[in-house]
């Protein structure tokens, strides 16, 4: 039996259209063996829900850049209980608000939310990567 | 006159004959007789047939060439059972309606007892089952076979889940005793729509069952064989009139207006790409081929749908729905100048309305980087025809009064219905002769086609 490829969604949430960095993020995950499924641009947060329900996803990386991040997904921890993907991973990245600030006030927002990992822009991916690999590892996701 | 043939249409509200000549692509003549599902099918046939022998002045009719769609004892009933109802479900769905079928019931995620004991009672012909991408979710789909094999249902299921769990889901209902049939996953992946092989499967089962329902072995003593149901018939006949055939043109993209008694479908053949910048946003495309059935919107059985539509579009008044009374019976034709307006304003609204619901539409969204337009469906605005079918448009007082119910509205702007497109009345009531006779003379089916559509 092939090796079964672990599945993950990507894309840009809410009215955001900025899609270079979660192309390159995908190819890069899709290089390192994962099967990614891309749902790219102007993506309402109840679509990454149901793409994660029907392929059995088991992380969904999303990137807003303008600034309207937390707006679009308030509640999105709670909407993926509620549909059965409590144990999916949840990582977010870009500016995800408007305006000189600490990033780390980011940071806190957004793990408030929910998401298991929150990423300023410009993050390098291996670092993704790597957060993505460990923390499936402890939920001994294989 | 192995060049004349017989094109049947069984057990709609009338069995139809159309007789063409297909070297001289004619229609040499036509035929009705009124069927009803309480009724032997036969006997409608028979008369339908005696009927157009007497037309075309034969006395006798080989049985090779007589054939047949048919959607008689209610056509092909289907459930389609599958995950999430926007993704796999709605992937099912299209694949089951594209293949002629009538759409029961629906059931999304894992079945309960209650609903299963609900499609038992339905006892449909078919049952779609699906569920997952390749590789995708399995659980769900390995617990619905698990439903359906505890049931004592004989009905044949179709199997077109997650791929990787094909083989376990067919061992699980097959050695419960259920007859199944593979086809390939609807939804291989998000955002890819596999219908044809299931289409394929679900039409290849319905033309070796349904020689085997009640009556039909009669039938089969004067058709050679029914080779697909009836809506898959207009479907063809749309996909063939619409394309054309190396040579001979088609009449560009379309849509198909079929308004019956008891449900209204549109076919269309179009892409219904974006046009003026907007931007696409579906999770399953859209099929180029798209079928929808409005099972509210029959001009005969749906008189209280219809009733409240026309009063909020302010298309019928006071009057009207007293005199709509006198219609309520569904083998009534319109008997006088005033039952045939109404019936014609009744048709027209299930049109509008039906046409409103398989287009696409756009929404306009505001971000900080300005207005994006963000359609949904297909854009129709552009289609070159539309096509007006089915007994309450052929009929009508004025047919294309009712086909200019389908036109776009400045008053709703974001739905994308046909703004100019050639009106073509099926006048002759030959689209599904057209759609069978493609099936094994498409160039000579599309030149008829062609003659005979009034405009």
């Amino acid at each position: 039996m092939e090796e079964k490829k672990l599945t993950v969604i990507t894309g840009t949430v809410g009215q955001d259209s900025h899609t270079i960095g979660v192309s390159l993020l995908s190819r890069f995950l899709k290089e390192n063996g994962f099967n990614v499924v891309e749902l790219r641009g102007l993506t309402p947060p109840e679509d990454f829900i149901n793409a994660a329900k029907e392929t059995d996803a088991v992380a969904i990386l999303i990137s807003s850049l303008y600034g309207m991040g937390e707006m679009d997904l308030a509640g999105f921890k709670d909407k993926c209980i509620e549909a059965g993907l409590g144990d999916v991973l949840l990582y977010v990245g870009g500016y995800l608000k408007i305006g000189r600030h600490d990033w780390k006030e980011d940071e806190e927002r957004f793990k408030k939310l929910g998401f298991d990992r929150v990423y300023p822009p410009g993050v390098e991916l291996e670092g993704v990567l790597k957060d993505l690999r460990s923390d499936l590892g402890e939920k001994q996701i294989p | 006159m192995k060049h004349v043939k017989f094109l049947v249409d069984l057990g709609s509200t009338f069995t139809k004959v159309v007789v063409v000549d297909v070297e001289s692509e004619r229609i040499l003549g036509r035929a009705q007789a009124y069927s009803t599902v309480d009724t032997n099918v036969m006997t409608g046939l028979l008369k339908a047939m005696q009927d157009a022998k007497r037309e075309v002045g034969l006395v006798k009719v080989d049985r090779e060439d007589v054939v047949a769609c048919s959607s008689a004892a209610g056509g092909l009933k289907m459930v389609c059972i599958g995950l999430v109802p926007e993704l796999s479900l709605k992937a099912g769905e299209l694949a089951a309606l594209g293949a002629g079928a009538k759409l029961l019931q629906c059931c999304s995620y894992k079945l309960n007892h209650r609903e299963l004991s609900g499609i038992a009672s339905i006892s449909p012909d078919v049952i779609l089952l699906v569920g997952g991408t390749d590789g995708g979710n399995s659980d769900v789909v390995l617990h619905n076979a698990t439903m359906l094999a505890s049931s004592d249902m004989s009905t044949v299921i179709v199997i077109a889940c997650n791929k990787v769990v094909q083989e376990e889901v067919e061992f699980i209902l097959g050695s419960s005793g259920k007859q199944v049939r593979l086809a390939k996953n609807v939804m291989p992946e998000i955002g890819k729509l596999e219908a044809e092989s299931s289409r394929n499967v679900i039409r290849d089962v319905f033309v070796k069952n349904i020689v085997k329902a009640k009556g039909m072995e009669k039938v089969m003593e004067v058709v050679k064989e029914v080779v697909m149901p009836t809506p898959t018939a207009v479907l063809n006949a749309a996909k063939l009139l619409s394309e054309g055939i190396n040579g001979d043109s088609g009449l560009g993209e379309m849509m198909v207006v079929d308004v019956g008694g008891a449900t209204t479908d549109v076919h269309s053949v179009a892409a219904g790409h974006p046009v003026e910048g907007a931007v696409m946003k579906n999770l399953l495309p859209e099929p180029y081929v798209k079928r929808t059935v409005e099972g509210d919107l029959g001009v005969r059985h749906n008189f209280d749908t219809l009733l409240k539509l026309g009063e909020a579009k302010g298309v019928l008044d006071k009057q009207d729905m007293e005199e709509v009374k006198s219609l309520i019976n569904p083998k009534k034709l319109p008997e006088n100048e005033e039952e045939a307006l109404l019936d014609m304003k009744l048709a027209r609204i299930a049109a509008e309305v039906a046409v409103e619901r398989h287009v696409g539409s756009l929404e306009e969204w505001y971000g900080p980087s300005g207005r994006i337009m963000v359609q949904k469906g297909k854009d129709m605005r552009g289609v070159a025809s539309v096509i007006g079918t089915g007994g309450a448009i052929v009929f009508a007082l004025k047919p294309k009064m009712v086909l200019r119910g389908v036109l776009f509205d400045t008053k709703i702007p974001h739905l994308l219905k046909p703004e100019s497109p050639q009106f073509y009345i099926d006048s002759k009531y030959i689209l599904y002769a057209i759609g069978l006779l493609a099936n094994f003379a498409p160039r000579k089916a599309l030149r008829i086609g062609k003659r005979y559509l009034e405009v």
